[in-house]
């Protein structure tokens, strides 16, 4: 999405910041991109932690998932949209990653309170989209909407766009947990009796906080490998996201109160 | 900006097809598209994993899946068992890539179809064999001819419910055919299918040897889609001016149809100012040309005024520039079309006030009849003929998708309110000229020696506006300077004495009203208003009409207990007594004014204190 704005915006750059909601839980080779990207396009990022949650202690091991997933990042975005006024934010979910977001507009319309109300969407006819809010009310702007996985690796491989390696296959240290692949990444992940990590060609599809992140066995390597494997596979994208599962319409609710 | 997904499936040398199916509620949609995608493989084993476990708890399908459960993704969807909400899917098969598009059935929720139908080329419509063709089938395939859609499926769904029977399918293809007959120049295929269990979806039915025409991925295989815009004219919205530095000005936006080269010449469809095309700036270097989809920042060889909003068209082709034009409207609110009321149009990056100037007809989906009407409720569609406030580019819906669409906005509420096409420009918006005078407003308004401005008084009936209205011209007459009253009710004796109550009668009775004043301040006048004129819609649409010259907004704050205290008209009485109908305060809503200029109190203020208040307002701020 960063290279489309580039893109979009050229010559001039994009007129926009980057956000970036940390929960603290994030890979470490995920957060050493995002500062390299940062600084090799010179771009405007926004780091935001919610300090109040750090200070509970939240975290996605003794917390839970649904209670991290709300307060470090559901909580923190709201505090951060709010902090900085933003009328509008993209995001690069799309409509092929889960049920309810099949569903969302492009331009998702939401309350004073970030919240999302499905059956008030304003109907998207042609490509004319209403961007028009009332006071307090946001937009969450999904570009990618009608692209699939499949779409995205295509796109990487044909304009050789960086990604984080962690999407490519390499032996990394990991413990099997509810039958993913957790890896460990720093000494944060409490290992229980007898847990011993080890190390294995995975790779990752998605990339949440570390500790809630599944990866999968494979040995792609490169954007083209990953296009195979993808074509071969017989497995969604969010299997590894073990948040989605908490329960049936886990992500509707999220959004409803404001996620992503 | 947002690259339309599909594109790049279709680049990978697949061709894309965009469908969507609609019909009535439980013809089997859901299911049907489940089928589809299971039948080519394409659900994954954990979504099959999921799904199989939702069958057997939600499922209404016994021990088999229930596809549905696949594509109603809303929490309301699943409890209901109904599809609320359009939903997106993308697959391909070894032949070709497909977007579909899952739309409800349910009549509240057919503003969705719409939306779903005017991205597609093709619809299927489904029919539940038992019942056969339904009030809900003709609306959608009338919407979905409306939107442009030439090829249509007709699949006769649940064929097992009805024993295979030849008889049962004819005389619903024949039914059906009859109604399409009025659509236009339609392409429609009539196909016999179950999607529960199969037949004739992705491979032939055992059950209906009858049958000889293709399954229904056959079809979908063998439909002939020429993309939308391929052999038109160079048609590009300007989206945003790219102003990096003091060097480079260029237009950024998206070739909606035809292409462009360096060189060419383009003109601006509003001003018809044209230049020629130096280059074609993209991230990945200068382009030899941009055609249809491709997003570019184009830099001319002249300065011209071009800004977000302004279409680039070949002027050897170029678009109609009216502010008058008939269109088909889609009413998708809650909220009842107001003829007079100011909308906010968008078409192509442009958006500007529109007011639907006259309803030409309402049409009845069902019998395709024209009936007159004087407003549109949601899920309706009408003929209309529209003036926007500045003139707009455009082409006809029929010739150009993109360039001939425009949805409607709700200026109070913002929501997307209607959905256009439209039709052709209207001769007389062409013909009627603006008279060049040389007398101008300034000339008259420096010879009265005074500031032409407006001053709207409103609030409930009974509120004090007349007096207050009557006390104000008095002392401004007493300071010399020339003023005009205008009463709502003296008006409505003569130029408004056509106009009864309704909401659509009030708003046209202001824009009269807003007008007159607009005339009177051309003449040099300050215009007094007494008006209840209880929208802000409508107030707001007087304060632009009647600009340049300032508007004062007057609130006379009066409860509504007090105004039926006073009852001066004996109209509250009457009103009590049931004998007016659509009186404001009472069955009839009164939308205070959110940031009036004046506001007077007249439980606290005696009128000619109130008067006072605002003569001294309008000294302060120089008016007068």
């Amino acid at each position: 999405m960063l290279h489309l704005a580039r893109k979009a915006f050229f010559p001039a750059n994009p007129p926009f910041p980057v956000l970036h909601i940390d929960t603290g839980w994030k890979f470490g080779e995920m957060i050493a991109f995002r500062d390299e990207t940062a600084r090799r396009f010179g771009l405007d990022l926004l780091v935001h932690t919610n300090k109040n949650g750090k200070a509970r202690g939240i975290n996605p091991i003794t917390s839970g998932s649904s209670l991290h997933t709300a307060v470090m990042k559901t909580e923190a975005l709201k505090q951060a949209l709010d902090h900085y006024r933003f009328d509008a934010a993209f995001g690069g979910a799309r409509r092929d990653e889960e049920k309810s977001r099949a569903k969302e507009r492009i331009f998702s319309l939401r309350s004073a309170e970030h919240g999302w109300n499905p059956k008030k969407q304003r109907p998207e006819l042609w490509r004319l989209y209403n961007t028009r809010l009332s006071l307090g009310e946001s937009m969450r702007v999904f570009p990618l909407s009608n692209w699939t996985e499949l779409d995205v690796w295509e796109y990487i491989a044909v304009e050789g766009i960086p990604v984080v390696p962690l999407y490519f296959a390499k032996r990394r240290p990991v413990v099997k947990r509810h039958d993913v692949w957790i890896m460990v990444d720093d000494e944060r992940l409490p290992l229980k009796r007898g847990e011993r990590p080890e190390m294995r060609l995975i790779r990752f599809r998605t990339l949440g906080c570390y500790p809630l992140t599944g990866a999968i066995e494979s040995t792609a390597a490169t954007p083209d490998d990953i296009l195979d494997e993808l074509r071969r596979s017989r497995w969604s994208e969010r299997q590894g996201r073990l948040i989605d599962n908490d329960e049936e319409a886990a992500m509707e609710r999220k959004k409803r109160e404001g996620y992503f | 900006m947002a690259a339309d997904g599909g594109t790049l499936v279709a680049r990978r040398g697949k061709d894309l097809l965009r469908f969507l199916t609609c019909g009535s509620v439980d013809d089997g949609k859901s299911t049907l598209i489940g089928r589809l995608l299971y039948d080519c493989s394409l659900i994954l084993d954990d979504q099959l994993v999921t799904l199989r476990e939702e069958s057997r708890r939600l499922g209404t399908t016994g021990d088999d899946i229930d596809f549905s459960l696949l594509l109603d993704g809303l929490e309301d969807e699943r409890q209901q068992k109904i599809t609320i909400d359009v939903a997106y899917r993308f697959f391909a098969t070894r032949e070709r890539a497909f977007a579909v598009a899952d739309t409800p059935g349910h009549e509240q929720y057919t503003r969705n179809m719409a939306t779903g139908a005017s991205t597609c080329e093709l619809a299927i419509i489904l029919v539940d064999a038992r019942k056969g063709v339904l009030p809900q089938t003709k609306r959608h395939a009338f919407i979905t001819a409306l939107l442009g859609i030439r090829h249509l499926v007709l699949a006769v769904n649940k064929m097992d419910l009805v024993g295979f029977d030849e008889h049962c399918f004819e005389e619903i293809a024949t039914q059906f055919a009859a109604f399409a007959v009025g659509l236009g120049d339609l392409s429609v295929r009539v196909i016999p299918l179950s999607a529960r269990s199969g037949d004739n979806v992705t491979t032939g039915s055992a059950h209906m040897p009858w049958y000889h025409g293709p399954t229904l991925l056959e079809h979908l295989h063998s439909i002939e889609v020429t993309a939308f815009g391929d052999e038109l004219p160079f048609r590009f919205p300007v989206q945003w001016v790219n102003r990096p530095n003091s060097d480079f000005r260029g237009f950024s936006g998206t070739v909606v149809s035809g292409s462009v080269a360096p060189g060419d010449m383009v003109l601006v469809g509003s001003s018809g100012h044209s230049a020629r095309v130096k280059e074609i700036v993209s991230f990945d270097g200068a382009l030899a040309r941009a055609a249809e989809g491709d997003a570019v920042t184009l830099t001319l060889d002249s300065e011209i005024d071009i800004a977000r909003g302004d279409l680039l068209a070949d002027p050897r082709d170029r678009p109609e520039c009216v502010d008058q034009f008939a269109a088909h409207i889609i009413w998708l609110s809650e909220q009842p079309l107001v003829p007079s009321r100011s909308y906010l149009l968008k078409i192509g990056t442009r958006t500007v006030p529109a007011t639907i100037t006259a309803l030409k007809y309402r049409i009845d989906v069902e019998t395709l009849a024209q009936l007159a009407d004087k407003t549109l409720g949601l899920n309706e569609i009408g003929f209309c003929n529209l003036a926007t406030a500045t003139p707009i580019a455009f082409d006809p819906y029929k010739a150009n998708r993109h360039t001939g669409a425009f949805i409607l906005i709700d200026r109070l509420t913002n929501e997307t309110a209607g959905a256009g096409m439209i039709a052709f420009g209207l001769r007389r918006a062409g013909n009627i000229r603006w008279q060049a005078l040389s007398v101008g407003r300034e000339q008259r308004a420096v010879l009265k020696g005074q500031t032409p401005a407006v001053l709207w008084l409103t609030g409930l009936s009974g509120a004090g506006k007349s007096t207050i209205a009557d006390l104000v011209e008095k002392q401004l007459l007493a300071m010399g300077l020339h003023t005009m009253l205008l009463d709502g009710d003296n008006l409505r004796h003569g130029l408004n004495r056509d106009l009864g109550f309704t909401d659509a009668d009030r708003v046209e009775n202001i824009r009269r009203a807003g007008e007159v004043a607009k005339l009177m301040t051309e003449a040099g006048l300050i215009v007094v208003s007494s008006f209840i004129s209880p929208f802000r819609a409508e107030r707001r649409m007087v304060r632009e009409l009647t600009a340049p010259a300032p508007f004062f907004e007057i609130f006379v704050d009066t409860p509504l207990e007090e105004c039926i205290r006073r009852d001066p008209k004996g109209l509250y009485a009457k009103a009590t007594a049931g004998r007016i109908e659509n009186f404001t305060g009472f069955d009839s809503p009164y939308e205070p004014p959110e940031a009036p200029e004046f506001r007077v109190v007249t439980t606290t203020a005696a009128p000619e204190a109130a008067a006072e208040h605002i003569v001294e307002g309008l000294r302060r701020r120089q008016i007068i």
